[in-house]
């Protein structure tokens, strides 16, 4: 599900996860366990062909909700989200350099988990979409707050009400990616981007990060709290379970 | 300026190399998704291969409900 290698002071996280890494209560717990410690700059990345990760697991989340009654189901969701915050704070806060490298579909907790990362780097491939909204909800990781402090409101916006996605290019002329390359080439340019930030001092690095990088505690938590309050609504319900049962070339997405 | 029959020739053309199917098998009319056998993840590298091989943007929401190729190249057309 993930392996991580320490080379040269360069921490390789793969993501490895069938079909599209999914991040259900398995891949969080093995997130968790991932030390970024003895590391001078960590490369985040997914070995699958398809893609970086297509966002939260949303069959287990449909499926386990079934079964639990609503107070039951609450604590659920809210401990499973408090978790994964923990989790992508830790990587954003982290006081080494981090890339994420992403091909493919980045969708919904997939991006929010590249934009916890300081640095994207997208082969041609890449496609990122926030599509929560098609479904009654907004990004329940940090997607929000994270992608405000990268890109300006009105993509935000866009990407928000309308579930669209938007290619390497646009990502990168927005300002959200750093570097776009050939496709099956992003691993390999953000091992090199990884090898010359681990050059430098790890102190100035760490003290670099705190000064430059924002971290938006407060609207985290507002967005799950919304979050949170939006999920519970029928409506949210329904098109998980539309989208969980539909059997179509293309998965059931207003 | 393109027409809309060349618009929907260079689709065929690029669907067909990208996929790998006989160029020759491929008419306007046919569904994408049979046709090509491709699931949704495929249909995504397409919209990539389609907006770099037009320099369009096309939003998802365009490509909704459009199954066959002659439609999917008017949507490409309008962007033109």
């Amino acid at each position: 599900m993930i392996r991580t290698k320490l080379e040269n002071g360069v921490l390789e996280v793969e993501l490895c996860r069938e079909p599209m890494n999914e991040i259900g209560r398995e891949m969080l717990a093995a997130l968790e366990k991932v030390d970024l410690g003895g590391a001078r700059a960590v490369v985040l990345f997914s070995s699958l062909k398809q893609g970086f990760c297509a966002g939260a697991d949303l069959r287990e989340l449909y499926h386990a909700g079934r079964e639990m009654k609503p107070a039951e189901r609450r604590k659920g969701v809210r401990d499973f989200l408090k978790r994964i915050h923990a989790f992508l704070n830790r990587l954003d806060e982290a006081p080494v350099p981090t890339v994420a490298a992403v091909h493919g579909a980045v969708f919904g907790g997939g991006l929010e988990l590249a934009l916890a990362c300081d640095l994207i780097v997208a082969d041609r491939s890449t496609r990122f979409a926030f599509p929560e909204l098609r479904l009654g909800l907004v990004p329940g990781f940090g997607g929000i707050p994270r992608l405000k402090r990268d890109v300006p409101n009105s993509l935000v916006r866009d990407l928000l009400f309308t579930g669209r996605s938007i290619n390497a290019e646009k990502a990168l002329q927005a300002g959200l990616v750093g570097q776009v390359v050939a496709e099956g080439q992003a691993v390999r340019a953000a091992r090199a981007t990884a090898a010359q930030m681990a050059k430098f001092d790890p102190e100035t690095a760490a003290a670099a990060k705190r000064f430059i990088k924002p971290f938006p505690k407060e609207e985290l938590m507002r967005e799950m709290e919304l979050f949170l309050e939006l999920f519970e609504r029928p409506v949210v319900q329904e098109a998980l379970r539309k989208f969980v049962e539909d059997k179509g070339p293309m998965p059931y997405l207003p | 300026m393109r027409t809309q029959e060349q618009t929907e020739n260079e689709l065929l053309d690029l669907a067909a190399a990208h996929f790998k199917v006989d160029r020759k098998k491929l008419r306007p009319e046919d569904d994408i998704f049979q046709k090509l056998g491709i699931d949704s993840l495929q249909a995504l590298e397409l919209l990539t291969k389609l907006e770099r091989h037009f320099g369009v943007e096309l939003p998802d929401y365009e490509l909704q409900g459009v199954s066959d190729f002659r439609t999917l190249a008017e949507r490409i057309h309008v962007r033109l």
